[in-house]
């Protein structure tokens, strides 16, 4: 008899292990979330997002990385560990997971949340997830009191809300911009993955890119060949447009800039755009510079699975680029979380960057480059020529609540919009509260952007569509300038769920490089 | 010496001793795990004054929550400012002579303990009525409140309707902070009120009330965004 039962109990722990390995079924895509303008607070709905998750990685993915291929036998021993390991390695952690009073201030503040009503999509929910574990293994409350003080057994059907949840966080860190204490969910989300990815629990969209960049130097994992060819195609393509050779160079050495840019420019659409943009302000600037096939990838998908190692490896390339290349300065191009590895990342992993020339920003972002010409009359500007738009710029949660451009805090927000303004004569903002370091995620952020998660992606954008539609409406914006190469992924994908088309979403030097003039300087 | 006044005083050595290290050794925990990577929440302050002016807006006034819900905060900001007013009425007891700015601030009778009970019963309420926070909050939420509101009421009642003996409590506790130990005033409402505090000291390093200390050691909160001018370096994330 008692032996019956231990068979069929773990007939069902193999049962739930393999429902938590296998990827989600194929479903009917879910209906779009209603255009009405207004962002409301809805009331919870439990397990609404339950169904959610992304495919998870392959073994092969996983031990290229060095992560065990599959969900190793004592994963939960081995999870706890790890959890105790990185409690002692980040004072985020540590100090998030006892603070929190849940006082219910960002309760309201999460896309994902406000569009799903799941309340696990709640900031403070998500991170309970992880709490639960926390109290249960290392807090004297959560020992004494067990399940009454909110401390759970790390089994696997939590480990299987784990994989969902932490999943639907793009780590935008809006969460923090409205906790009395700062609680960073981008923090334990991070975690969270990097205690699954160190289980054999891993997600095949991040991991494999992560394999790409180490292997090939870049997300979309094309070889040197692919890299020139989309290149000359670039080139072609401006001559045939203006008539004029605007040259990318690449593996220049000795130039005066190196522009990293996120590999999803050379092939992309619309990042194609902004491409052509950077290349016609070198060009016309007449400054000297370089692409590099080692650091053809300015994304770091290693910061999303929380891994420091990767996030180093990975970034290393740049390093490596500068030693082979030489530049004097270091250029980012538009992209988010890139943005944020580099401006706040850059100078522990690979610097310092004292082969550099120290007179301008180590790195400098390509807004605050481009808008830097303008200013001081490098470029010859004809705004005219973006006259059929009326803009408006969606700020990038990563470059807007992580990083900074220029010298004073909100020249992220700045420094964009004045660059817009200085190459377009129609701008408009959207509503106060989703701009600034208000704004919302695309929806696509974090390691989200992979076609099984396009129901939480689509519903993620809510918010912002919402404030998009309104400007439409009111001021017949047909523009939406960004800066980061998932936001524009994400938008040209789910906008046309929305009803709006997607050339709406574009690059800040989409329109930059339409409103240069080229050609022999006054 | 009474029975009641040695159980007292050792309860009340016990209790401020397991405050004390237990709130210390969190503090140290705090103070020494690392922060590998500069996460600071930008827009940011450029400069170490910068953040002690941002942690100044934050502790003393809840900037952030007051930006994000202004009932909560309305709730949260009244609870805690009757809390340190009441605080610091409190520490007259620990005076041998009380001090002239203690006497003053003492001397205004703004019935602090009712706002206090009061703000703390509004917060109780706002967690049973929005289904977010209703959902959210555990045992231990609901049991401090109830703590502190039995706390709040019981000094009511001590100070306007079963008015305790001050004088006696006074050389109670000055009999505490000089070791040698005083009769503790047999008013069974002062022994619940005292009782409470005790037990709420004894649990509060193990609490989410480590947030009074935890918030200065918030990475998002206290870092300064320069991690382009200076290169931001721990120990255990220098390659080796």
């Amino acid at each position: 008899m008692a032996e019956e039962i231990t068979t069929t109990e773990e007939k069902t722990v193999d049962k739930d292990i393999a429902a938590l390995l296998t990827s989600p079924p194929k479903r009917a895509p879910e209906p779009t979330p209603e255009l009405t303008g207004k962002i409301v607070k809805p009331k919870i709905v439990q397990g609404a997002a339950a169904h959610y998750k992304p495919h998870v990685a392959k073994p092969e993915i996983q031990e290229k990385l060095g992560f065990p291929g599959t969900l190793v036998e004592n994963w939960q021993e081995a999870a706890v560990a790890k959890m105790r390991e990185l409690l002692g390695k980040y004072k985020s952690l540590q100090v998030y997971m006892d603070i929190c009073v849940r006082c219910g201030s960002c309760t309201d503040k999460c896309q994902y949340f406000l569009s799903t009503r799941d309340p696990k999509n709640m900031p403070a929910g998500r991170a309970e997830l992880f709490r639960q574990v926390y109290r249960k293994y290392f807090t004297t409350e959560g020992k004494i009191f067990g399940k009454l003080a909110g401390a759970v057994d790390f089994d696997l059907s939590l480990l299987a809300e784990w994989y969902s949840y932490f999943h639907q966080c793009s780590q935008c860190r809006r969460c923090s911009l409205y906790c009395p204490y700062g609680i960073d969910t981008a923090e334990i989300s991070m975690a969270a993955r990097e205690i699954m990815d160190s289980i054999g629990l891993g997600q095949k969209y991040t991991n494999e890119i992560i394999g790409k960049v180490h292997e090939l130097g870049n997300n979309l994992g094309m070889n040197e060949a692919a890299l020139r060819n989309a290149i000359e195609f670039v080139e072609e393509e401006i001559e045939e447009d203006t008539g004029v050779p605007v040259k990318l160079p690449i593996n220049e050495e000795d130039a005066e800039v190196l522009l990293v840019t996120p590999s999803a420019d050379f092939f992309a659409t619309p990042h194609l755009e902004s491409l052509v943009g950077y290349a016609k302000v070198f060009h016309q600037a007449g400054i000297n510079w370089t692409l590099s096939t080692t650091a053809a990838e300015a994304g770091n998908f290693g910061m999303f699975v929380g891994s420091y190692y990767h996030m180093q490896k990975i970034a290393s390339r740049i390093k490596q680029a500068i030693e082979e290349l030489r530049p004097k300065r270091l250029v980012v191009g538009e992209c988010g979380h890139a943005w944020r590895v580099a401006y706040a990342f850059w100078n522990t992993l690979i610097g310092p960057f004292d082969m550099l020339n120290q007179k301008y920003p180590r790195p400098q972002h390509i807004c605050e480059f481009t808008l830097d010409l303008i200013n001081r009359g490098a470029l010859k500007i004809d705004k005219s020529a973006n006259d059929e738009f009326v803009v408006t710029f969606h700020d990038s949660c990563n470059v807007a609540r992580a990083t900074r451009m220029g010298d004073k805090p909100g020249g992220q927000f700045d420094i964009p919009r004045e660059l817009i303004k200085a190459v377009t004569n129609k701008y408009v903002d959207m509503e106060y509260d989703t701009i600034r370091e208000r704004t919302f995620c695309c929806g696509g952020g974090g390691g989200l952007l992979t076609d099984e998660l396009i129901d939480v992606r689509v519903k993620g954008a809510m918010p912002r569509m919402q404030a998009l539609h309104n400007v439409m409406e009111t001021h017949g914006v047909n523009f939406m300038a960004l800066i980061c190469a998932i936001c524009k992924a994400q938008f040209t994908k789910i906008m046309p769920k929305y009803g709006i088309p997607m050339e709406v979403a574009g690059g800040v030097h989409q329109l930059v490089g339409r409103a240069i003039v080229l050609g022999a300087k006054e | 010496m009474s029975g009641l006044t040695l159980l007292y005083t050792l309860f009340a050595y016990v209790a401020i001793a397991v405050f004390l290290v237990g709130f210390l050794a969190r503090i140290w925990k705090y103070a020494t795990t690392p922060s590998p990577l500069k996460i600071p929440l930008t827009p940011a302050p450029v400069n170490s004054v910068g953040v002690v002016y941002r942690m100044v807006q934050e502790v003393g006034f809840f900037k952030s929550l007051f930006y994000s819900n202004r009932i909560i905060w309305i709730g949260g900001y009244l609870m805690h400012i009757a809390l340190l007013i009441t605080i610091v009425k409190h520490l007259r007891f620990f005076f041998k002579t009380t001090p002239a700015a203690l006497a003053w601030i003492t001397s205004f009778e703004i019935y602090v303990g009712f706002i206090f009970f009061g703000a703390l019963a509004f917060l109780f309420l706002m967690r049973l009525v929005i289904d977010r926070t209703y959902y959210l909050s555990l045992m231990q939420d609901y049991v401090l409140l109830i703590f502190l509101m039995l706390i709040a009421a019981t000094g009511i009642l001590t100070k306007y309707y079963v008015r305790t003996d001050i004088i006696k409590v006074k050389q109670f506790v000055m009999g505490l902070v000089q070791f040698r130990p005083e009769a503790i005033p047999g008013d069974p409402i002062f022994i619940i009120h005292f009782t409470l505090v005790l037990l709420l000291l004894i649990y509060f390093p193990f609490s989410k009330l480590m947030h009074s200390g935890g918030i200065f050691f918030s990475p998002t909160r206290n870092q300064v965004d320069d991690a382009r001018e200076v290169r931001h370096v721990t120990p255990w994330a220098v390659k080796g």
